[in-house]
């Protein structure tokens, strides 16, 4: 009974929240604010994410050493005041590499929601959505074609076959043009990363914004501006924009968690983030070797060689888990 | 209804077809001759040419991948460029096997605990115990492999010394268990949470409170009207959701050291043993559209109020 009224209690906020939503575009947000502040999981989520987001973005100056440098004289070293959380077996500093490691994955996550959900999802979704037709056959067809691979395979076969001959195409750049340093900086490893997500992340975004286009393209507040001549795009800008963002934003943190995942297991494999940048997967295998006896080896001497990383890879999903629960419950009423 | 599945069954064909497509480009454009990989790096030219003759890579793209097509159809994968000689089918079909063994008993633990798991949450909403289960069933969804399978090991093979550390010997073992557990727990979540939903969903139906008012025991009513209606949706995830198992399993089979795929795709990937990726990519894809399709076929003979349009 109690839930009953609360339900009816946040319908009837929503409602009014709806309705000034009209006047004051920035309520979407203030409400959704408001809203997840009431959780105090998902706001520990929101915190614990900011935290690791910071200390990527900050990464060159929360590290404690250089994350390549080693010191063969204390290798496989546990944790002191000076490596806080040990060294490995070529000496290196950890937590730095962890540290670092967060860096990298903080870029993978950003470029790839931004490249797949926001601008292929998003845009593709709408454009499927509203003009229906031959380009929403295309589209979805080809959405259904990538759906039909086993994910990670298709990952590593992307991954495996790209990275050389973007190498090549790098060094052709820099033997042509000005630019240099482009194969140092590792900047392959995002690109080649970004690229084998591709096909797996913009599918499932791209879906829900185009049932929800389909929807409202249909809409009579949508007729009635197209009836009083408001152009297609400025439709689609003020009248369908607005009411994907919902699904857009649940998408986004489900996918962020997933895609971290994704590049920690690519790395893990050898495939994704090549040495001597560090990749919380890289360390994962290079601690565990790939195999079972290795693993299970370190987890018994050195286990925190092999649990920092893994408690890092396990928050952040976990975060992004319960950030992705608690948008879909304050943003989606019809999911309750 | 006949139609539609008539429509679907003809263009599963086709999306196989393209799909296969793809991974073939992929393969045309890496680097790396495959005739190289057959020959040794010190072959003289004439032999290479003899090589490439054969395996007909002089031929146009389309050709090629037309005529794998076809011997593909008559279940010929070609030879693998790394291990020479050997049909990639011989080379796939007994690790297939243990593959698909260990995807069915993950997938065993998956139903078992996530379909009367979210049952349960479903009638405890409101109470501590829902959001509770929820968030350590998402706390296990995000443990990674890498960690609770050497964990596992660790304290059940090597402490406890109850199961052998890895290997594998066929479905019914208990060297099953620890595997189908790593893979099946963290994956029940879903099945958790679309179970929840769904049963929610059921529990407001007028034909449930009719069923309370006529006086039916609470239990038949659960039994009868709720889980049963309850699993219809479910159906449709199921086969989408082979899709994730068969990716979780690649590292499971590594750490457990179980004979599966796993090593084999890791390999060919690394040296570009295209022969063996495509097998392994078109076999895959094919187990996933006949799943949905199955699925598909299998929705509307439990749901009679759907009608299928064309």
């Amino acid at each position: 009974m109690v839930t009953q009224n609360l339900h009816n209690k946040e319908n009837a906020q929503a409602t009014e929240d709806a309705f000034s939503e009209i006047d004051d575009p920035d309520t979407f947000w203030s409400r959704a604010w408001r809203e997840l502040r009431r959780r105090k999981l998902a706001l520990i989520a929101v915190v614990i994410l900011a935290v690791l987001y910071t200390i990527g973005i900050l990464a060159p100056i929360v590290a404690t050493h250089d994350y390549s440098e080693t010191n063969l004289l204390k290798t496989q070293a546990p944790p002191d005041s000076e490596n806080w959380l040990g060294t490995d077996r070529l000496g290196r500093d950890i937590f730095s590499r962890i540290v670092w490691g967060i860096q990298t994955t903080v870029i993978i996550t950003v470029i790839t929601i931004l490249t797949s959900s926001v601008i292929l999802g998003l845009f593709l979704g709408m454009f499927a959505g509203y003009f229906r037709g031959a380009a929403d056959i295309v589209v979805t067809r080809v959405g259904e074609v990538v759906a039909v691979f086993p994910d990670f395979l298709l990952m590593l076969i992307i991954a495996a076959t790209l990275r050389p001959r973007l190498k090549q195409f790098a060094y052709w750049v820099e033997d042509n043009t000005f630019i240099s340093g482009i194969v140092s900086s590792g900047a392959i490893d995002f690109v080649v990363l970004g690229l084998a997500f591709l096909p797996l992340s913009w599918f499932g975004t791209m879906r829900l914004i185009r049932g929800q286009t389909l929807v409202i393209r249909d809409a009579p507040y949508v007729d009635a501006a197209r009836a009083t001549g408001v152009s297609t795009p400025m439709i689609l800008a003020r009248h369908a924009l607005p009411n994907v963002i919902s699904p857009l934003v649940v998408s986004i943190s489900f996918g962020m968690g997933a895609i971290a995942l994704g590049e920690v297991v690519a790395s893990f494999f050898g495939i994704g983030v090549q040495p001597p940048r560090p990749s919380l997967g890289l360390m994962i295998g290079e601690v565990t070797a790939r195999t079972g006896s290795a693993a299970v080896e370190t987890l018994r001497n050195h286990p925190e060689q092999l649990l920092s990383p893994i408690l890092v890879v396990w928050l952040m999903i976990f975060c992004w888990n319960i950030l992705g629960d608690a948008l879909n419950d304050i943003l989606n009423p019809r999911a309750r | 209804m006949l139609i539609y599945v008539a429509r679907r069954l003809l263009w599963a064909p086709v999306l196989l077809f393209i799909a296969g497509l793809f991974v073939f480009w992929l393969g045309s454009v890496a680097p790396g001759d495959p005739v190289e990989l057959i020959a040794g790096q010190r072959a003289d030219p004439e032999a290479i040419a003899r090589i490439r003759e054969r395996l007909g890579l002089n031929d146009p793209f389309l050709e090629r991948y037309l005529r794998y097509v076809g011997d593909a159809l008559r279940g010929d994968f070609g030879e693998s460029y790394r291990y020479r000689g050997r049909d990639v089918i011989e080379l796939l079909a007994p690790r297939l096997r243990v593959s698909l063994e260990l995807n069915i008993a993950s997938y065993i633990v998956v139903l078992a605990i996530g379909l009367p798991l979210g049952f349960w949450t479903a009638m405890r909403q409101g109470t501590w115990k829902d959001p509770t289960t929820v968030t350590l069933m998402l706390l296990l969804y995000a443990s990674p492999v890498f960690f609770t399978a050497p964990f596992l090991i660790l304290v059940f093979a090597s402490w406890l010394d109850w199961v052998p550390v890895s290997g594998w010997s066929g479905l019914i073992s208990f060297q099953t268990i620890l595997p189908a557990i790593t893979i099946g727990v963290p994956g029940s979540f879903v099945f958790m949470r679309y179970m929840r939903a769904s049963t929610l969903d059921v529990m407001g139906q007028e034909y449930v409170r009719t069923a309370h008012a006529k006086g039916m025991g609470h239990m038949t009513v659960n039994r009868r009207h709720i889980a049963r209606n309850a699993l219809i949706p479910i159906l449709t995830v199921l086969g989408f959701s082979l899709a994730g198992l068969f990716g979780g399993s690649l590292i499971v089979e590594l750490i457990y050291g179980i004979p599966g795929v796993s090593r084999l795709a890791l390999e060919a990937v690394f040296q570009r043993d295209y022969p063996v990726l495509m097998a392994l990519t078109l076999l895959g894809a094919t187990m996933l559209v006949v799943a949905n399709l199955a699925v598909d076929i299998l929705y509307t003979v439990v749901d009679p109020r759907i009608r299928l349009r064309a």
